[in-house]
């Protein structure tokens, strides 16, 4: 098979970056730490109003900084829509939606996250400076889905 | 030298006759499906003035006739990305398998019926998204609830294209049963390749309509599983960016380098290249749900590799293209390490379409890299960010080729002189100019956090996040591309009604080959093998993600929320 030196040359370029790629999405996930969601259960969204602790959405104060936010996404607002935590805090964010599909990003964070009927959905952001932080649904959900947001505030 | 032999080596310039390839009732679907595409992308496009405007506050989708933005985006959506990329891609490709083949496609039927599928399909789907039955995005992600009008037209639609498939296999071997222990000719080779991929790839969407969102809003079924629906709608879902994306690489592989005058280095490496595709574009879809709950991690993982897998082609044919350019601008008198880029014939318009479509694709290309990047991913995913990138590749790459192409094949199929030449021009600089400064206000929106098909204009929110300047050169750039699409349609209207009759038909641009068939590896011309090797990737890839997420969770019934 006929193949030119520059094409092998080039061939042999596209792979080393290639692999230069991965190595450095292996560096930033196990030395940086940084992961993405992953499977946190399943739930039945029509009983999700009576599913713990779904049943009582909002803040919980876990210790020691930690924090869990309970949220619910549903058409066309997330319950609670803010959530207050002091400086530090290392908040759980644990989504579920009783209807659509919905999604949860965290303007300044890492935190991105697709919120599916019939799943529960995690991730967890830590707060070092004061401010507000926006989240927004980023999935499509309706004609109400550009209203559909809430922030952390943090002092 | 045997004609045949000639037609191996040199595949095209003239060499061989081409009298009786083109038969009229093949070549009226043709026509037709080319038709279908442009309104697709008239109309698709034109509503990309509303979404372009709508990121500073300027709300005019009631003046498209809409009710909502989203109903003006799932326009967009769906008759860009499905009618328009999928009509042009079966008129063209068809065509230029003929004149690979050099022979008519093997079933006239077929080729008949890829046409009325398509019309029927679109008809179907476009009457149920105006009445405002089914304004659930091109994704139609369950449990959102589309009339069944809408899935069967979409059905339609992929169906027109798996016809498209058959014909081309079977266009295949007839050509094999004619010419006994032959290498099939690489023109003709790599559209049936493009096609065969795709027929893979469109598994999931097959599925996951006929199986359940049809039944499912039929009322047959009562519920559905969300997340699953999501592992087979990307299935497809990202592998067709390759369906839009190889119909290009056809273009700038084998036509291209003909137009400026240059020779492809060799038959190896673009059938190399064209079965790396085929191997690796489909198990990649779960790089569009790094972040899905209901994913395993581990499979997260393994698409994360085979997407990087797919890069490599596409870094292969960044080469072997600008080699023949290089070789094209030399040929015309260019030297120095650069000085054959200005010698190329940048003013034939198909020619500068697709260059500027290149140098854009380059662009797409990185910003791809970091959307599959698994951790870089979580800053972007669903925000505007992802828009930004694909109007740079199936937006600009494909779209400004397909526009590039048509500077041709219309005036190939009417007999027709192009006419506005500058026009034309200035068309293509136009939509170059308007999709970076586009392209470049939704990306660094997008890394502030605004989401995508969002109303940004009604968004409360709107001014929280702080992408003021960025929103400005969203709308900016994607007005100066829907003048530029308008532009476009002035072209065609005065070639195909007022243009003068060409004296001599055209011809096909077809690149010689430095290095011909005869030097190529029999292996790469094994299509059932490589295919094969696919779909074992695809089982890997696949199946283990299936078997853990089951049992099925259905659990959501129809919601119409719009
Ligand atoms: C003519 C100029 C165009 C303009 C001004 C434009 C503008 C836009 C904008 C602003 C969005 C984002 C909407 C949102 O996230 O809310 C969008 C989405 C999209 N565009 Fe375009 N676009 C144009 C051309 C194209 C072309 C040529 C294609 C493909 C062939 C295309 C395919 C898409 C797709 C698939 C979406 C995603 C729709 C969705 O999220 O459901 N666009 N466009
Ligand atoms: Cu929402
Ligand atoms: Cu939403």
């Amino acid at each position: 098979m006929r193949i030119e030196a520059y094409e092998r040359i080039f061939m042999i370029l596209a792979g080393l970056m290639l692999v230069l790629g991965i190595v450095g999405i292996g560096i930033g996930a196990l030395v940086a730490g940084v992961h993405v969601p992953s499977p946190a259960g399943r739930i039945d969204p029509r009983a999700l109003s009576t599913t713990p602790p779904f049943d009582q959405p909002g803040l919980r104060d876990l210790g020691g900084g930690k924090y869990e936010a309970v949220v619910i996404a549903r058409a066309w607002q997330f319950q609670p829509d803010e959530i207050q935590v002091p400086v530090g805090a290392t908040v759980t964010f644990t989504l579920a939606s009783p209807d659509v599909i919905h999604g949860f990003v965290l303007t300044g964070t890492n935190a991105n996250v697709m919120v599916i009927p019939g799943q529960i959905s995690q991730v967890t952001a830590r707060f070092d400076q004061p401010g507000e932080y926006l989240w927004v649904c980023h999935e499509y959900c309706g004609f109400g889905h550009h209203q559909m947001y809430g922030k952390v505030v943090v002092r | 030298m045997s004609a045949t032999a000639r037609a191996r080596t040199v595949a095209g310039g003239g060499a061989v006759t081409h009298e009786g390839i083109f038969l009229a009732e093949q070549l009226w679907p043709i026509k037709g499906q080319l038709v279908l595409a442009l309104i697709g992308l008239a109309i698709g496009g034109l509503m990309g003035l509303m979404q372009a405007l709508d990121r500073v506050g300027i709300v005019i989708y009631k003046a498209m006739l809409m009710q909502t933005y989203y109903q003006g985006l799932t326009i967009h959506g769906v008759l860009l990305a499905f009618l328009f990329t999928f009509a042009f891609s079966n008129a063209f490709v068809s065509l230029v398998a003929i004149r690979g083949f050099e022979r008519p496609l093997a079933s006239t039927f077929l080729a008949q019926g890829a046409f009325w599928t398509m019309l029927v399909g679109t008809l179907l789907a476009a009457y149920a998204i105006l009445t405002n039955q089914a304004t659930v995005l091109f994704t139609f992600y369950a449990p959102m609830r589309a009339s069944s009008l809408f899935f069967l037209g979409a059905a339609l639609l992929v169906i027109s294209t798996l016809l498209t498939a058959l014909n081309l296999v079977l266009t295949r071997r007839a050509w094999q049963r004619e010419h006994p222990g032959e290498r099939t000719p690489l023109l003709g080779f790599v559209g049936v390749v493009t096609y065969v991929m795709w027929a893979l790839a469109s598994l999931g969407v097959v599925v996951l309509v006929v199986f359940f969102l049809l039944p499912w809003s039929l009322g047959w079924l009562k519920t559905t599983d969300p997340q699953f629906n999501r592992i087979l709608f990307w299935y497809t879902g990202h592998a067709i960016v390759y369906f839009w994306l190889m119909p290009a690489y056809i273009s700038w592989y084998l036509m291209v380098p003909r137009q400026v005058g240059g020779r492809v280095f060799s038959d190896s490496l673009v059938r190399l290249a064209f079965i790396l595709l085929l191997v690796f574009s489909v198990p990649t879809g779960l790089h569009h749900q790094y972040v899905d709950p209901g994913i395993p991690t581990v499979m997260k993982v393994v698409h994360l590799f085979t997407t990087f897998s797919v890069v490599f082609p596409s870094l292969v044919t960044a080469f072997t293209v600008m080699a023949a350019l290089e070789d094209g601008g030399r040929a015309r008198g260019g030297t120095g390490l650069l000085g054959w880029i200005w010698k190329l014939p940048w003013g034939d318009p198909s020619v500068a379409a697709q260059l500027l479509a290149m140098l854009v694709f380059i662009l797409g290309g990185a910003t791809g890299i970091v959307n599959a990047s698994y951790n870089l991913n979580n800053v972007v995913h669903n925000t505007s960010f992802v828009p930004g990138h694909f109007h740079m590749t199936v937006g600009t790459a494909v779209t400004l080729s397909f526009i590039g192409i048509s500077y041709w094949l219309i005036p190939f199929l009417t007999g027709r002189e192009l006419m506005g030449r500058r026009l034309a021009l200035a068309q293509a600089w136009l939509w170059f100019v308007g999709v970076l400064l586009f392209a470049r206000g939704q990306i660094a929106a997008g890394l502030l956090g605004e989401p995508r098909r969002s109303s940004i204009g009604e968004a409360p929110y709107r001014d929280l996040i702080s992408a003021g300047l960025d929103n400005w050169l969203t709308a900016i750039g994607g007005t100066l591309m829907v003048i530029s699409g308008l532009l476009y349609f002035i072209v065609v209207l005065w070639t195909v009604f007022a243009g003068r009759r060409l004296t001599q038909p055209l011809e096909i641009p077809v690149a010689e080959m430095r290095f011909g068939a005869r030097e190529t590896s029999p292996r790469l011309d094994q299509l059932g093998f490589w295919f094969l090797i696919a779909v074992i990737l695809v089982a890997i890839a696949y199946i283990p993600t299936i078997l853990l997420y089951l049992p099925l969770q259905s659990v959501s019934p129809p919601i119409k929320v719009y």
